[in-house]
């Protein structure tokens, strides 16, 4: 299973970002490998229309899960769309502690 | 004769400019006036009467799914996020494309075809002899005002004599109604941030090579800001709208300077053959 997560910088030990669509980094972590691939966000600056197109490169990288702390309507929708359950990382500092609650089953659903 | 009426910043009188404008006109042979402000139009309310209405529809896409193969070109193509390609279709969020056909351009399947969608319709009526309005008028949540106003503009013809209200600010949509037009009237009052609005409007008029002058409106006799920048910028000053009582009273009930007091329909007559004179083009 691939979990994105939205995060301020590269690997687990970055901190998270509240923002789902002007996130610098998007964290996809593979739960079976172990494994975290960090992919730059090319949106953040974007005039418009990120919602959809974050929720474009989570599909594009198999993402099933997101963790993030929120998202605006056309992100919902295309998230909703695409069968990828959103998670709120809640009182999570860093990648790897919001992984770490997801697996747990400690964070509260927001889509 | 196409003269657009801008201010750069809104709340000058921009539309007081172009109603009285607009109604001296129409008592000197003819015109036509164009809300461009399509956002926000109001020059219906100096104007009111029974108007035709158009549809104003933008091209989409319309994706066949027979034909698709999911592959992602389009999705990516979309600068706007217009399209999302998921696992068994694509998405589309219609009030976020920008109509740019390049989802039909890029696609390897031939599976996109474009259909039109309503953004906003333009309304034509003759609400005094000598006077035709022409309104755009965007839908509510729309975003492609510039096709709405180039609608408006196309609805209104390049005959006569015609006056375009262009919207608050520098934005895609002024940019769109100074396009192609003769003269611009720029709307200002003497305050530092009218100034400095101003500057930006008279900068987009400038790079379309515009020629452009100022109204300053709402003076209270201390214009020196104002005047020193139109010195600088060499921009002649075509009129000055004093903040009178008498004048206040008759714009806060909606009237038109031009029709409810002495002097001021020939002083906008004036201004009109002011601009005509310095556009070097048949008034």
């Amino acid at each position: 299973m691939i979990v994105c997560i939205t995060a301020k910088g590269e690997g687990a030990d970055a901190a998270v970002e509240p923002r789902f669509g002007r996130a610098p980094y998007f964290v996809f972590a593979d739960t079976e490998a172990g494994t975290f691939v960090s992919v730059k966000n090319e949106l953040v600056d974007a005039a418009g229309g990120v919602g959809p197109r974050s929720a474009q490169v989570l599909v594009d990288h198999g993402a099933t899960i997101l963790v993030t702390g929120q998202m605006g309507g056309n992100a919902a929708t295309a998230l909703k769309a695409a069968g990828i359950k959103a998670y709120s990382f809640g009182d999570a500092a860093t990648v790897a502690q919001a992984l770490e609650k997801y697996t747990q089953g400690g964070l509260s659903e927001i889509l | 004769m196409k003269i657009v009426v801008a201010s750069g910043k809104g709340g000058t009188g921009k539309t007081t400019v172009s109603a009285n404008l607009a109604y001296a006109l129409a008592r000197r042979g003819g015109v036509t006036l164009v809300d461009c402000d399509v956002e926000e139009p109001n020059l219906h309310l100096f104007f009111p009467g029974e108007s035709e209405k158009k549809g104003v529809p933008v091209p989409v896409p319309a994706i066949d799914p027979e034909r698709c193969t999911l592959c992602g070109e389009c999705g990516h193509f979309c600068r706007y996020g217009a399209l999302t390609v998921l696992k068994d279709r694509v998405l589309f969020f219609a009030e976020l494309c920008h109509s740019c056909g390049g989802c039909t351009l890029v696609c390897p399947a031939a599976a996109i075809t474009e259909v039109g969608r309503e953004v906003g319709v333009v309304e034509t009526s003759h609400p005094l002899p000598g006077l035709t309005l022409v309104s755009g008028v965007m839908h509510e949540g729309e975003v492609l005002a510039p096709k709405v106003v180039a609608a408006a503009k196309e609805a209104a013809g390049d005959e006569g004599r015609i006056v375009y209200d262009a919207s608050p600010g520098v934005a895609c949509p002024v940019i769109e109604t100074l396009e192609g037009t003769d003269f611009c009237i720029l709307v200002t009052e003497s305050t530092p941030f009218g100034l400095h609005d101003l500057d930006l409007a008279v900068q987009a008029a400038a790079a379309l090579g515009i020629p452009a002058g100022v109204v300053i409106n709402r003076s209270d006799g201390e214009d020196e800001a104002a005047l020193a920048f139109c010195h600088e910028h060499d921009l002649p000053v075509l009129m000055t709208i004093a903040f009178d009582r008498e004048v206040a009273a008759v714009q806060n009930r909606g009237g038109l300077i031009a029709r409810d007091l002495p002097g001021w329909e020939e002083r906008f007559a004036g201004l009109w053959d002011e601009v005509a004179g310095r556009c070097e083009v048949k008034a």
